[in-house]
């Protein structure tokens, strides 16, 4: 049976893991080994006056100051306007966040060094702290870094003639959009064990990280050693997101100190250390103006987002790779003519942000799918039909959009059809009691006219539809409203040279490099220096090579996340794996077979053209046959079998990829819910969640379907439960999963997927990027979802999460206040 | 997240226990399921010189259901109680809240003891034996001692015991082969800690009745009007009044929490009624369909 691309193989990695035998960075031991704990900033904004250890732990306890000669993580880019920040990995005369990482203590274990930690006093001036990114953005504000002239990293501006539009609009939709902070919360923290080997005179550094070829660069650019001396290795990783594909000051700061100390040092963040510390993400405001002709077909949309950036700009991707997203992601799927947007990527005193599966789109999709639906909404036409016909038409592939990204392929409106046949829309509008799906504004009578009326007076959306529907939707026997929602999104993925180049990072991707080898024994290996933590890579590297070698994967084994041991890689990030460190494999795997058929040419005496490989086997035209181990052990053993003029370059290969067009490609969804909002309780239940997805070629349906699973569940923490509270001094208020809440199996709905397969016609094998697709789309269908539920009671939620809390409390202020000038209650 | 460094002591006895606990004097801690206790070691709110375990103590492990009364040991656990067969009202109430704690893995260690001395105000047992009208026994150097729970906590992790003292058991009289019991958690997710719980006990036989408020305020508390108006009239009271009475009792203010508790006790009090049958002639709103339920002085 093959085990090539598009078969439901087995993940090879599953093996060790499911027998608890995997190993990650805390399961590792070496002799001499302590524990590293931090004292961390019990204050958001403070300059240290001073530091003081007891006598009797000298040696035990070490501060910046000890750390002399070791450079501050510096993330620079090349975008006008853009400010780096210096991020000390211990604290230097100021702390710029609560949990920011200010001396490192050393014992035998972590309960001791912990005791150590506690007796460490700090003396801190408590500096105001700047919380809120709308509030820093003011002249005034209390500043993070004093010797800039404002909290403002960066900001970014696209201009487009909207003015002109908003005149030509029957529909002018005005929102303001939130979306909270949250961490990552991988299984695994983040963990790191740094020794000195003797032997080869190097660093070696353990670490659970996304990205090790880049952990290597970095360490060894902020600690100055030359990268020679560095190795570093990802063992097995307990899922990243993200979370992982930057340099930690812990990396440096334990790497520093197993140097100093001679001796092997660990460190595992604890989940405290992860929800306070690690608070790093996710967290945009919108304000966003979209005007639409009367049938709710977009003319212009008009942003301002800020972006929540904490203190520090990370290395390598910077503090400004989420709003600069955000503002080029916006318009997303649309096919939209005028855009205008500014973007500001502000300062605050909060763990540094941090890419999060999806990178951005999930705030812009959530902003742009809520107001696809209120655009809809304002011309009383269903929004699923808003929706499709406001998408990039498939005629129109390849497209290039309004900010310059180009779509390679697909039909997008498609993606929409197929979730709503499969959420059953048709059923849910009866289930409410509202009208079936409405034909459309033209049809119904009260419509046209008032199309005039907005065409004369383009106002705020339409009362009419309001009154329309608080008649309709009448609660269900149980009480609770029923509500379905939509949401779609197109993503880059795998982007490369151009698009990072552009951004002027530390950091520009090029050509993906793997080997692949036919080993003695007949089996072969394939080294990549990109990573898996949790995505399967294992498995689907080997099924590419599978593919183009006509050998089982069980007789493939991957190796990855050792910079001894494999070709350099920027890492896994940007949905790349399968498109490039998979593009790789499968370009120095079909090298490998042309060598191998020739080889085998030899021992079957005939022509390497008329040499097949399947089963293991070469196969020659007339039937005569030699296995791979024949092929391999006349290279390796017998080269006597060969003749003079054999191929001296052998049976390891090492190629280089990328795409042909490197500006990404783009995989696609439609993610559908129906919800049951309790009016009583603000609490949400998903009923039912369907994804259509498209991610071209699909190596391993099996793995890819986790994929989604994982990631609509990640979206749907992010529609109605996770968020990272802080007071108003910027102290933690979520720093337990008792308070920082998770959806957990009860919450989560059993979801349905159905795929399409539109091929990248730039890629090998017409793969696309689907590792963070999923998480992209939930918010806007769940919440798109909640307000379809809450449109009788004239309520709308804008803010995610839209916890009972926040629901409830829209509720009950429509009820004392009554409907607001344009019809509706929004959310705070 | 490391505990500060303890002595450990697994009690054999119930004066097993009594003697370590006092030998150690103001640094030691019980320990029963560990799962309030866990955590806070673990985030060092509790530092403990000693922790003598009494989850395996048999003389706290036993479940007596006389006739009159269920007696539960203290380190009888969440899931043991849920797994109980039940004979009637009190049971089938003790395994519906015990089921609704956190989830299985935490009800395998977790104890209605240890849940009682910690008085959380949003845990569940403290709410339930409120509205059970539950006594609490105690152990001490001097003696045993009881007491009922609604005056064994005093605040929000505050309780009558004092320093030396180990709870032994609770008690939970029986109800009327009449009686009904309402209970209702809102939670943001399944098994967590409640926003707010209602509890409602309607017992015409022994003409009891008790409607309770939980996780708002410090502690669970029975809200006297609101169970006057039930108990007179087998009605649920106005959602205003129920919010009004919330509000004074828990001192709570916050419009949305205070809405949440008036929804879990008016839903509790329908769930409570809801299991009566209603009257032949189908009308289950007006006046008298629940006759013989309705007692004018209601014990509180
Ligand atoms: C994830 C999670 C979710 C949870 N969700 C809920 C929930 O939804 N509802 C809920 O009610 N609870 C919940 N809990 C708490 C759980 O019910 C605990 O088991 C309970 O609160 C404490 O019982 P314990 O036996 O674990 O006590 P421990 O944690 O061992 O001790 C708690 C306190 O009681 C004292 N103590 C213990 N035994 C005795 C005794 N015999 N006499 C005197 N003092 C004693 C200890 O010294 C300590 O101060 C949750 C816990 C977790 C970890």
């Amino acid at each position: 049976m093959s085990t090539g691309i598009g078969v439901r193989v087995p993940r090879k990695e599953d093996a060790r893991h499911l027998a608890g035998k995997a190993r990650f960075v805390g399961d590792l031991s070496f002799p001499r080994l302590w524990e590293v704990a931090f004292v961390r900033s019990p204050l958001a904004h403070a300059r240290i006056r001073s530091i003081t250890v007891p006598e009797r732990h000298a040696g035990r306890v070490f501060t910046a100051r000890d750390m002399e000669g070791v450079r501050p993580i510096r993330a620079e880019s090349s975008l006008p306007t853009y400010k780096p920040s210096d991020y000390p990995p211990l604290a230097r005369g100021k702390v710029r966040f609560a949990g920011e990482c200010v001396a490192l203590c050393i014992a035998p274990t972590r309960a001791e060094a912990e005791d150590i930690a506690e007796e460490v006093i700090l003396d801190l001036e408590a500096l105001p702290a700047v919380i809120d990114s709308l509030a820093a953005r003011r002249p005034g504000a209390p500043r993070v870094h004093e010797e800039w002239g404002d909290n403002l990293f960066l900001t970014t501006s696209v201009d487009g003639d909207f003015e002109s539009a908003r005149k030509r609009a029957a529909v002018v939709v005005e929102r303001e959009y939130r979306t909270a902070r949250q961490c990552m919360a991988p299984m695994e923290g983040k963990a790191v064990l740094a020794r000195h080997d003797e032997r080869k005179g190097q660093l070696v550094v353990y670490t659970s990280t996304q990205v090790p070829h880049l952990i290597r660069t970095g360490l060894s650019q902020f600690l100055g050693l030359d990268q020679a001396d560095v190795r570093v290795i990802a063992p097995d990783v307990g899922g990243g997101f993200g979370y992982k594909c930057v340099l930690q000051p812990e990396e440096i700061s334990v790497s520093w100190a197993a140097m100093r100390t001679g001796r092997p040092l660990r460190w595992v963040e604890d989940r405290r250390e992860h929800l306070t510390a690690g608070a790093n993400t996710r967290q945009h405001h919108y304000r966003l103006t979209a005007c639409a002709d009367g049938r709710g077909r977009l003319l212009a949309v008009d942003a301002e987002i800020t972006v929540d950036v904490g203190a520090y700009s990370v290395w390598p991707f910077t503090a400004c790779l989420e709003a600069s997203q955000a503002g080029g992601n916006l318009p997303g799927p649309y096919a939209l003519d005028v855009y205008r947007c500014k973007t500001f990527s502000v300062a605050t005193n909060k763990p540094g942000f941090t890419p999060y599966r999806g990178v951005a789109r999930p705030g812009v999709c959530f902003a742009m799918e809520l107001t696809i639906d209120a655009v809809a909404r304002a011309v009383g036409r269903e929004p699923a039909d808003v929706r499709a016909e406001n998408l990039v038409p498939a005629s129109a592939m390849p497209y290039t959009n309004v900010t310059g990204k180009h779509y390679d392929s697909g039909d997008y409106p498609a993606s929409v059809a197929g979730a709503r046949r499969m959420i059953g829309l048709d059923a849910v509008r009866a289930r409410q009691g509202r009208s079936p799906p409405l034909p459309g504004g033209a049809d119904r009578p009260d419509t046209a006219h008032a199309r005039q009326d907005h065409a004369e007076r383009p106002a705020r959306d339409s009362r009419r539809v309001d009154a329309m529907s608080a008649r309709q939707g009448s609660p269900g026997p149980d009480g609770r409203l029923i509500g379905v929602g939509f949401s779609t999104f197109t993503e880059q993925t795998a982007h490369g040279t151009r698009v990072f180049g552009a951004w002027g990072l530390p950091l520009v991707p090029g050509y993906e490099q793997a080997t692949v080898k036919l080993a003695p024994s007949g089996t072969v290996e394939v080294r990549s220096g990109n990573h898996s933590f949790g995505q399967g890579l294992e498995t689907t590297l080997a099924q590419i090579a599978s593919e183009q070698l006509g050998i089982g994967v069980d007789r493939i084994r991957v190796t990855m996340g050792d910079t001894g041991e494999t070709p350099y890689s920027t890492g896994a990030y940007a949905s790349r794996g399968m498109v490039m460190a998979g593009g790789a494999v499968s370009k120095a795997a079909e090298s490998l077979a042309g060598r191998i058929r020739k080889h085998a040419a030899h021992l079957l005496q005939t022509g390497a053209d008329r040499v097949s490989l399947t089963g293991g086997q070469a196969n020659a035209a007339g039937g005569a046959s030699v296995s791979f181990e024949d092929v391999a052990r006349a290279w390796y053993l017998r080269p006597d079998q060969l003749p003079d003029d054999v191929d001296t370059q052998g049976l390891e290969v090492t190629e280089g990829y990328k795409p042909e067009v490197d500006t990404g490609v783009f995989t696609y969804a439609t993610h559908a819910a129906v919800v049951a909002v309790d009016p009583a309780t603000g609490s949400v239940e998903i009923l039912d969640y369907v994804l259509f997805e498209d991610c071209g070629r699909r190596v391993n349906p099996m793995i890819l379907e986790g994929q989604s699973y994982g990631g609509a569940a990640q979206g749907i923490g992010t529609a109605l439960f996770e968020e990272s509270l802080y007071d108003e001094n910027g102290q933690p208020l979520t720093s337990t999963f008792a308070d920082y809440v998770l959806p957990g199996p009860v919450e989560l709905p059993a979801m349905r997927i159905e795929h399409t397969e539109s091929l990248s016609p730039y890629t090998r094998h017409g793969i696309k990027g689907i590792g963070e697709g999923a998480a992209i789309a939930p918010a806007g269908a769940v919440v798109n979802a909640i307000n379809d539920a809450l449109s009788p009671l004239n309520v709308e939620i804008n803010e995610i999460p839209a916890t009972p809390r926040r629901i409830l409390a829209a509720i009950l202020a429509a009820k004392t206040s009554g409907p607001n000038e344009d019809g509706r209650r929004r959310s705070p | 997240m490391k505990p500060v460094d303890f002595a450990y002591h697994r009690a054999t006895g119930l004066d097993d226990a009594l003697e370590h606990l006092n030998a150690a004097g103001e640094g030691a801690k019980l320990l029963g399921g560990g799962q309030s206790l866990g955590p806070m070691l673990n985030l060092r709110l509790a530092r403990p010189r000693v922790l003598v375990d009494v989850s395996s103590v048999a003389a706290l492990r036993t479940v007596e259901p006389a006739r009159e009364r269920v007696t539960v040991g203290a380190a009888v656990t969440h899931a043991e109680i849920e797994d109980r067969p039940v004979s009637d009202v009190i049971e089938r109430a003790m395994r519906e809240v015990a089921a609704g704690i956190a989830c299985r893995a935490v009800r395998n260690r977790g104890t209605i003891g240890g849940s009682v001395a910690h008085a959380d105000p949003s845990a569940d047992w403290p709410i339930f034996l409120v509205c059970a009208g539950a006594r609490v026994y105690i152990r001490g150097a001097a003696g045993a001692r009881a007491l009922p729970v609604t005056d064994f906590i005093r605040a929000a992790y505050t309780t009558d015991l004092a320093p030396g003292e180990i709870i032994t058991h609770v008690e939970i009289a029986r109800a009327g082969g009449q009686a009904r019991f309402g209970f209702c958690k809102l939670c943001r997710k399944a098994g967590e800690f409640a926003e707010a719980v209602g509890a409602v006990l309607i017992d015409p036989e022994r003409r009891c009745c008790r409607v309770v408020t939980g996780a708002v305020g410090p502690k669970p508390v029975v809200l006297a009007d609101t169970t006057r108006t039930l108990a007179a009239t087998a009605m649920p009271p106005e959602p205003d009044a129920i919010r009004a009475e919330i509000a004074a009792v828990a001192n709570e203010h916050d419009p949305v929490k205070l809405h949440t508790a008036a929804v879990a006790v008016g839903r509790a009090i329908d769930r409570a009624l809801a299991a009566y049958a209603p009257s032949h002639d189908g009308d289950r709103s007006g006046s008298g369909a629940r006759t013989g339920l309705t007692f004018q002085s209601a014990d509180i």
